[in-house]
């Protein structure tokens, strides 16, 4: 419960922005759009004639653009961590306990316009632990920044890959099929420590020993906790849906470079895809096919796409570009504007709460001052749950937006690049 | 013999050799820009360029059409070609460390026409990259500049010899236990380097010495140092090195560039500005979106670079540099002159390049819309009067 206590809502001032045109994803654009928010939450989405509250602040937005925040669905800020070299999976180590919240690549994905961030440890790990959802709300505590999930622990998923990143020497796996072999062999034990759990009904006496690792792989087998399954190559795509299906856990894939080569056994799986744009192809070997046409070709298999940022892979500022280009290479508008921000809703299981402008849904939700594809506008403020976390027209939040000295202030020593495990 | 020689020219001669391109909006480089213009090519050059209602297009010209027409961009520092795609070490010929100093190392002993970054840019409209070794070691070798297209060296060179790619600050750091291990260290060292030089050059009977040779012809102004430093102090200290040897500088990278812009303005020297989609982490970690607009606007030479990327992805698009800068300070123009005008100006190749003027290479990219929108595609690629591309990117 506590998590809840520590969560900074809106103000009970109902605030109605006018005259904005409105992306709500939910359905067609509105050219001369008015959003009220409350108490966090989104009050009503439409035209000229929606009510506005007596003693409500009025915004006049004209000229600008309003759409729900944007949804990461993989990310690195906040210097992240999680398992260590002792062992391969580490289904027990949480990455919320390793979040610095006053790392600078917050303020920055703020100032790129992403409300929600699924953050990741890195995939130099068969699985280096449990990810976590996280609103980039203006917090001094990891507390302040979580979801609750529906029993009230932070909302997450797992972090798997495979693929050359996880390769190494032992506990690491030397081959992909022995990669495989060891996350199957962890599934079976969870199976079974999951029956004895069942079996013993209760009753303390049969139930085995508490054990973490046991415990985070039961969840993923519950549906609880989705895996977020790091994975370029077409094979290794492959292999990831084979183990989803062996053991019935949700997967969303993340990077997919090669999805083009088999987006028909994706969209057959119903797996989502979480992919990265990037400038160019290559860097390693696996990458060498990424292109921007990936999305296009997913959700012409009928597969659900989203996008991400891998930051600092990619920086959060420039998020809006991953849509851009997909649509430069054939994906259509609006299905881009959705893999920002719904189709990261449902892949966080987030979509009841967040991801367009609804009534009734949280009011995250940012202003722009041209269209979300153009390269020529900015993101000129970021709201998350009816609070403004980035302001534009602040020198102190202009400066994450554009870089410049002291733009990195409070960052750690996270070496995404070249750590050993850290590696995207 | 005479005829012999012009039968040589004639076979040299690509095929298509006169095209005709018409754009809605040309922009030139020379002169605003023009609505619905024609450029008219010829045996690889720039024939005429104007307003089509001024400019007939003459039989048998190929003509083609676009939204947008500019100059061939040019990439004013990249290692295409020498960091290969895969990022194997066998394609990865952009940094040999066994010493900090090889300023004998050729670019056009290392660079591979065919790898798939080379047509990659290309594809973009990129018509021509200044390439060579990375930063990395202290003096790493030679840069060149040649044009995305040929199979062998070659045949895409524009300028064998273009720079010494040097780096102070983290780029300058050999590995553990070897020197250069700190800044002051490889100041001294360099500066060991550039004394010794300067008496090779001073001797009139002399052994040959490759590293002395090319270090002599820095000294002579004839071959600038492309000195990479992104922190202010090593930017000012760069400037010191080129004051007391008299050689001149192209200041490369330059995150913090924007803190020392008087004594940048005052040394006369142009920079090769970092990539902004580059990780703002180490000593990049203070770069701004808006550096190119305050440099230029303080009236120091700027052109944009896709720079060295150790991993995924392998390499950074000017075309994508240019429109970060006009987002964020610049005008469409401006940001365009950046990756064409500008940068051969700063390459020293503007009588060939760099804008659509009679005479000059017939280097032209073609889009469908707004090139700096991502959303646009690059839909035919010019190389010397020969169509490259022209397919959809």
């Amino acid at each position: 419960l506590f998590w809840f206590s520590a969560l900074l809502m809106g103000q009970p001032t109902p605030i109605a922005f006018t005259g904005a045109r409105i992306i709500p994803i939910a359905g067609p654009e509105i050219a001369n759009g008015t959003l009220v928010v409350q108490n966090g939450k989104i009050l009503a989405v439409g035209g000229p004639g929606v009510a506005i509250p007596g003693g409500a602040r009025r915004v006049d937005a004209r000229g600008k653009v309003i759409m729900p925040g944007l949804i990461d669905t993989h990310s690195h800020i906040g210097s992240v961590e999680g398992g260590d070299s002792s062992a391969s999976m580490h289904p027990d180590v949480r990455a919320l306990d390793s979040i610095n919240v006053r790392d600078a690549r917050i303020q920055k994905a703020q100032a790129g316009g992403i409300t929600v961030a699924n953050i990741m440890p890195g995939s130099g790990l068969l699985m280096s632990g449990q990810t976590v959802y996280l609103k980039l709300r203006d917090g001094k505590t990891i507390d302040q920044l979580i979801i609750p999930g529906p029993d009230g622990t932070p909302a997450g998923g797992m972090k798997m890959a495979n693929g050359t990143n996880p390769r190494g020497a032992a506990p690491r796996p030397g081959t992909r099929a022995k990669a495989a072999a060891m996350v199957r062999e962890q599934f079976i034990k969870a199976q079974e420590y999951r029956d004895k759990v069942r079996a013993a009904a209760g009753d303390a006496s049969k139930l085995p020993p508490r054990d973490l690792k046991m415990e985070g792989l039961v969840e993923i087998l519950d549906g609880k906790r989705v895996v977020h399954f790091h994975t370029h190559r077409h094979d290794d795509i492959l292999t990831a849906l084979r183990l989803a299906k062996e053991f019935q856990f949700k997967i969303v894939l993340q990077h997919v470079s090669d999805g083009w080569a088999v987006a028909e056994e994706i969209a057959a799986a119903k797996a989502p895809c979480s992919l990265i744009v990037i400038d160019s192809p290559g860097g390693k070997i696996e990458a060498k096919d990424n292109n921007y046409g990936t999305a296009a070709v997913l959700d012409r298999a009928g597969a659900l796409v989203g996008f991400h940022t891998d930051d600092g892979v990619t920086d959060s500022r420039f998020f809006l570009r991953s849509a851009a280009l997909a649509v430069r290479a054939g994906l259509p508008r609006d299905k881009a504007l959705y893999a920002m921000t719904m189709a990261g809703a449902i892949m966080l299981d987030l979509d009841k709460r967040i991801g367009s402008l609804e009534a009734g849904k949280d009011a995250d939700f940012l202003l722009l001052d041209g269209d979300p594809l153009s390269i020529y506008p900015h993101v000129l403020e970021t709201w998350v749950d009816g609070v403004r976390v980035f302001d534009r027209s602040d020198p102190k939040d202009r400066l994450y937006a554009t870089g410049g000295y002291g733009a990195s202030h409070g960052q750690g020593n996270h070496v995404h690049l070249c750590g050993d495990e850290e590696v995207e | 013999m005479r005829i012999l020689v012009a039968l040589w020219a004639l076979s040299m001669v690509p095929l298509a050799a006169q095209i005709a391109v018409r754009g809605d909006i040309v922009y030139t480089m020379a002169g605003a820009p023009l609505n619905d213009g024609v450029v008219l090519v010829r045996d690889g050059k720039i024939e005429r360029v104007g307003p089509a209602s001024q400019i007939p297009i003459p039989n048998g010209y190929r003509t083609l059409r676009a939204k947008v027409v500019t100059p061939g961009l040019i990439d004013a520092h990249s290692v295409v070609g020498l960091s290969g795609w895969l990022n194997q070490p066998h394609d990865q010929e952009q940094l040999e460390r066994s010493a900090a100093i090889q300023p004998e190392l050729r670019a056009i002993d290392a660079y591979n026409p065919r790898d798939e970054l080379v047509s990659f840019l290309r594809k973009f409209g990129v018509t021509t990259i200044h390439t060579g070794h990375a930063p990395g070691s202290l003096i790493s070798g030679q840069t060149m500049i040649v044009k995305t297209r040929g199979t062998s060296v070659e045949k895409a060179v524009v300028r064998a010899e273009a720079m010494v790619a040097a780096a102070l600050g983290a780029g300058a750091r050999a590995e553990q236990g070897r020197s250069p291990g700190s800044n002051p260290k490889a100041v001294a060292m360099l500066r060991s380097e550039l004394i010794r030089a300067r008496e090779y050059a001073a001797k009139k009977e002399k052994p040959r010495d490759l590293k002395l040779e090319v270090l002599a012809r820095v000294l002579s102004g004839e071959l600038p140092l492309l000195l990479h430093a992104n922190r202010a102090h090593d930017i000012l200290t760069a400037l010191r090195i080129a004051s007391e040897f008299q050689i001149k500088l192209v200041l490369d990278g330059a995150a913090e560039s924007y803190e020392v812009v008087d004594a940048i303005k005052a040394s006369g020297f142009p920079v090769v500005l970092h990539p902004t989609m580059a990780r703002a982490s180490g000593e990049t970690e203070n770069l701004s979106l808006e550096t190119a607009a305050t440099l230029r606007k303080a009236g120091i030479r700027v052109a944009l670079q896709s720079g060295y990327e150790s991993y995924v992805p392998k390499t950074r698009v000017v075309l994508f540099e240019a429109a970060v800068a006009a987002a964020n300070g610049l005008t469409r123009e401006q940001a365009l002159s950046l990756i064409t005008l500008e940068a051969a100006r700063l390459l020293g190749v503007d009588s060939r390049l760099g804008s659509l003027e009679p005479q000059k290479d017939a280097d032209l990219a073609l889009y469908d819309g707004d090139p700096f929108e991502h959303t646009s595609h690059c839909t035919g690629v010019i190389i010397d009067g020969e169509l490259v591309s022209d397919s959809v990117q």
